[in-house]
């Protein structure tokens, strides 16, 4: 158990030291990554551990990211209105927009707009005992209404090109390497504390009701607990770290269009979960790094091929490691231990039990 | 003495069959009742009207003679004290037997309430004692889901009896045991009716005549007659419409 503990410790620390091995374009990439972590922890709590499977994460991303991207074109622009919307022929700022000048506002809503709209959707469905795939069906069509809307809503959203062409984050310029930094390193903090509190629900009492409902939902009713209020706050949690997470993309990245959000990111997020491991969450962590790192080491290596190779490895992933690369893991250590012990008294088959 | 749960003409119908057409039972604390009937009698259906799970169409479900639970949710039946416990065992596989335990123990099952719970000194000693009644002290730490089926069953009623509940409804909770097996659980369920009412739908008639004291004969959605089981034996209708078939049944 302690070498666990130190092992997450290392892992964070290696994390954490990347501005001093890595270049500034690597650093860049493992900043966007560890951000997409952030989301399958949120997966994670709300897959592996509740078992909805939710194919709208996506959505909760993007509102997080198009909030913050809103304050950082009205700090772009200066006063005057954003450019795209002076292209689109809008003469005033929409009423909607103007909160988003204060960057207090516009960070809170990054997590709250989307946790709100994640608990509104979930007490409508789980409330009333909507759940399997016919959630995940849901959860799609959400994804197509707020694409279709972000697209279409052009001259108050930036259309498909999205949000970009930001200057300074707090009066910071985003271009300078050493905010870029400083930003990579907040994301590693908030990385390690989301994952710490993640953590602690899942071994709280309360974490155990969690898989409880998952493996039978019937059961904890008949046990007094109002499954309801779990699942909408678990939906309500990873929605909002999905929206942190949309927060320190923009930043970083410096871009935010509906194409992020939509159908194809939203399953790949659920694919990073389960390359490394559902039920695991150091493993949806590592999925999204590691997905994702083989992403661009592909598409850097082999231009024309890599989504070839990109599939096979979810092929792989889905025949051979049903639970992802940690459950393969872990797996492989207990037989190792049993193997060890063959031989042993009963009393030792005993002791592994108790 | 005044019924703790009484139904009183209470009518199901599922797309228009009539699973349930009136029934009405009155059950006293601490009492163990027997539900016997052919299959399609209605029985499971009476249980599954009482905590929750299926709605009934009309008539009412009164508790401890103050309160109508026919329109609650099931949690809140639960959190009222009747507990039930259905036929398939369904224990949490992934949890240990321990962990099983400790969720269904009587505690405030809001979400910030749970989040925050600690295993206090009592709730060990009750988790102990309850390990220990049920006979899977052993198997504590021991995922529930590698139990043999038996034991899932007894640590079902364990989950049961830890919420402690007024009135406990039991399905056929000796099917598919072995002799001993029914022996024990026939014991705990003896043990279990010093402290609540519990209601059993059991096909067994064995069993029925050993743990029985009144008996309630349920046919076709209806109560066909109450007493003990001597005095059902010599019921003629009752005869005609199950125990007559009982030399091929039993």
């Amino acid at each position: 158990m302690d070498k666990k503990k130190l092992g997450y410790w290392l892992f964070f620390i290696a994390l954490f030291l990347g501005p001093l091995y890595l270049t500034e374009f690597r650093l860049a990439l493992l900043g966007k990554f560890l951000c997409f972590a952030l989301v399958a922890l949120g997966i994670c709590l709300i897959w592996g551990y509740t078992g909805i499977l939710s194919l709208g994460h996506g959505v909760y991303f993007g509102l997080g990211a198009y909030c913050t991207a809103m304050y950082l074109k009205l700090e772009a622009a200066g006063g005057t209105l954003p450019d795209f919307m002076e292209w689109s022929g809008v003469t005033a700022l929409p009423a909607f927009w103007q909160p988003f000048s204060n960057p207090v506002f516009a960070l809170s809503a990054s997590l709250l707009i989307p946790a709100l709209l994640a608990a509104m959707l979930g007490f409508l469905t789980f409330k009333n005992r909507i759940k399997g795939v016919y959630f995940s069906l849901i959860s799609q069509a959400v994804v197509v209404v707020f694409v279709t809307l972000f697209v279409a809503k052009q001259d108050w959203t930036g259309g498909t090109n999205g949000l970009t062409n930001f200057t300074t984050f707090l009066g910071f310029s985003l271009a300078s390497p050493l905010v870029q930094i400083v930003l990579y390193l907040m994301t590693v903090l908030i990385l390690g504390a989301s994952f710490t509190l993640a953590a602690a629900l899942t071994k709280s009492r309360a974490g155990r009701v969690l898989s409880a409902v998952r493996d039978g939902e019937n059961r904890v009713r008949f046990l007094g607990f109002n499954p309801t209020s779990y699942k909408v706050f678990v939906y309500s949690l990873s929605a909002a770290l999905a929206g942190l997470a949309g927060t320190l993309f923009v930043l970083q990245v410096g871009l935010i269009s509906p194409a992020m959000m939509g159908i194809i990111p939203s399953i790949e997020m659920v694919l990073w979960v389960a390359v490394g491991g559902r039920y695991s969450l150091i493993g949806a962590v590592l999925g999204a790094i590691v997905v994702n790192s083989a992403k661009s080491f592909f598409s850097e290596s082999y231009p024309d091929i890599w989504s070839i190779f990109l599939g096979l490895l979810f092929i792989i992933v889905v025949m051979f490691l049903p639970n992802g690369i940690v459950g393969a893991v872990n797996s492989w250590n207990e037989k190792r231990v049993k193997s060890k012990r063959k031989g042993g008294t009963a009393d030792a088959a005993d002791s592994v039990v108790s | 003495m005044q019924p703790i749960l009484s139904c009183r003409d209470v009518k199901v119908s599922f797309n228009g069959f009539q699973a349930l057409q009136g029934v009405d039972l009155a059950v006293y604390p601490q009492e163990v009742r027997f539900l016997i009937g052919p299959n399609g009698a209605g029985k499971t259906t009476l249980l599954d009207v009482i905590c929750g799970k299926t709605k009934a169409s009309g008539g009412e479900v009164v508790y401890r003679e103050t309160e109508n639970i026919r329109k609650l949710q099931e949690h809140e039946i639960v959190r009222l004290g009747i507990t039930r416990k259905f036929q398939a065992p369904s224990v949490f596989t992934n949890l240990t037997v321990l962990e099983n335990l400790e969720l269904s123990l009587k505690q405030k099952r809001s979400l910030w309430a749970v989040m925050r719970a600690k295993l206090t000194k009592e709730d060990e000693e009750k988790m102990d004692a309850m390990l220990h009644r049920i006979g899977l002290t052993e198997q504590r730490h021991q995922p529930a889901g590698i139990l043999a089926h038996g034991q899932k069953q007894w640590l079902e009623i364990g989950m049961q009896l830890m919420q402690e509940p007024e009135i406990l409804l039991l399905d056929e909770p000796i099917a598919g045991m072995s002799e001993t097996e029914r022996y024990k659980t026939g014991e705990l369920i003896h043990g279990i009716s010093k402290t609540c009412a519990i209601l059993i739908v059991e096909h067994d008639m064995e069993f029925v005549r050993n743990f029985s004291k009144q008996v309630t004969v349920m046919h076709e959605g209806r109560v066909l007659c109450e007493g003990t089981m001597a005095e059902i034996q010599q019921n003629e209708q009752v005869a005609e419409v199950y125990l007559g078939r009982r030399d091929s049944a039993c």
